[in-house]
């Protein structure tokens, strides 16, 4: 029998370990994984590379794990907010590398992680700073730039139901990066608001399939303060 | 002088998006045109955090933050609506499939150069976001931004002196003073303010403007 589901936060990032690359899906708050984000920081992994678009926000969640120092490098496409204060001090105390995605770059870097492809020409990025130093094309008289896949070995996406195979199904503008994320990575674990049976979930309304997803954990709505009790 | 407030600029812009569209606005001063979208034309608002069909902000009290638009503020969805993962967003953008998006700006060249996301400067920390992407993959791109820096300097320039968002991209710009289209021949005026000369706005902008 198939169970992928676990029975708490801290066993389902227990193998997380140093120098791991770890994509955290959503935007903003929206969609991020904040209770496998507090069991990581409490787990202790370090040196950690993350890829996610943000670079944290206020005081939790992924802002936490930086001001945790556990993080050696992040890939993202907007780090500088209004409450990003945590990365913000990191970064001009050089204690942190930055490297700066344009964010459908950032998409579809991922995307091609996961769908086994080698690497891309993408317009986006020609002629600024981002593309120095990168191979570019002419194809068909428009300019392109060379572009590579990130990979991870782990993948934190939250979604909204989820069932012992894995499938899953998020909610609103929370969906975001999961359902890329959660293709690119060795072994990516979901948290879900509710665990459902096998065929509870509608076939043509999965949007991740079980085959993606390694691991899932239940985070009920408004367990903590970081998600909410949304009737969805 | 005369100049055009920001919602008349809002309202200029929203005239030239037709029925049909599918329109991204961008964050900041672009955000107002969505106020002055004509009534008799169904137009379709996308935003790159994965939602088309987007409406306007909830009543207090009826935010989700599982709602939200590419500047992290609450919305709501409109009938017809539809949610999608980021790839598929910006799928929408670079492959051609947004009729319009609408940005602000630092600065425009008269080639349609576009500057819109970071100064250069050294103690400022790059953030890009969506920006090139948007810039690229709309079939028009219309910029927003006032005419002249708090200085008193043209926005408008020969070439770009802070780091460019995407070359050759802008189609036109809507400012305090006038409203420009980009030509292969340059810069040519289809507006100006009441009170200001052709040539006077060719002046204060440091580029020449074709009427």
């Amino acid at each position: 029998m198939i169970d992928k589901t676990m029975a708490t936060v801290a066993e389902a990032i227990a193998d997380i370990k140093d120098g791991a690359t770890v994509m955290i899906g959503g935007f903003g708050s929206a969609g991020m994984p904040s209770e496998l984000i507090d069991a990581l920081i409490a787990q202790g992994a370090r040196e950690l590379t993350i890829v996610n678009n943000n670079a944290g926000n206020g005081d939790a969640g992924l802002a936490l794990l930086l001001k945790a120092r556990r993080v050696r490098k992040i890939i993202c496409s907007f780090p500088r907010q209004t409450d990003s204060w945590h990365f913000d001090t990191l970064y001009r105390a050089g204690e942190i590398e930055l490297e700066l995605v344009p964010q459908g770059n950032l998409a579809e870097r991922i995307r091609a992680a996961g769908a086994g492809i080698g690497a891309f020409y993408t317009p986006t990025g020609f002629g600024t700073l981002l593309a120095q130093g990168k191979e570019t094309r002419e194809i068909d008289g428009r300019h392109y730039v060379l572009e590579y896949p990130i990979r991870a070995d782990f993948a934190l996406v939250k979604a909204l139901a989820g069932d012992r195979w894995g499938n899953l199904v998020y909610r609103k503008t929370a969906r975001n990066f999961g359902p890329i994320m959660a293709t690119a990575a060795r072994c990516t674990i979901a948290q879900v608001q509710r665990i459902v049976p096998l065929g509870a979930l509608d076939p043509e309304a999965v949007v991740t399939p079980g085959i993606f997803v390694h691991r899932v954990v239940c985070v009920p709505a408004g367990a903590t303060g970081a998600t909410h009790g949304a009737a969805a | 002088m005369n100049r055009y407030t920001r919602d008349q600029m809002a309202a200029r812009v929203a005239r030239d998006i037709r029925d049909g569209a599918y329109v991204n606005l961008g964050i900041g001063l672009p955000t107002l045109v969505a106020n002055h979208l004509p009534k008799d034309r169904e137009i379709i608002l996308h935003t790159e955090n994965g939602l088309l069909g987007m409406g306007p902000a909830p009543a207090p009290g009826a935010e989700d933050p599982d709602l939200i638009n590419a500047g992290k503020q609450p919305v709501t969805e409109l009938p017809g609506a539809s949610f999608f993962h980021h790839a598929d967003s910006f799928a929408m953008m670079r492959g051609g499939h947004l009729d319009c998006c609408v940005l602000g700006a630092f600065q425009v060249s008269v080639g349609g150069d576009l500057a819109n996301w970071h100064t250069g400067a050294p103690e400022a920390i790059p953030a890009v976001g969506g920006a090139m992407d948007l810039a690229l993959g709309a079939k028009s791109v219309y910029v927003m931004m006032e005419h002249l820096t708090k200085g008193g300097e043209s926005k408008i320039v020969t070439q770009c002196t802070y780091p460019v968002t995407a070359l050759h991209c802008v189609s036109r710009i809507y400012t305090d003073l006038a409203v420009l289209e980009v030509t292969s021949q340059g810069l040519r005026a289809v507006d100006i303010v009441d009170g200001l000369s052709l040539p006077e706005l060719a002046r204060l902008s440091g580029v020449p403007i074709n009427g």
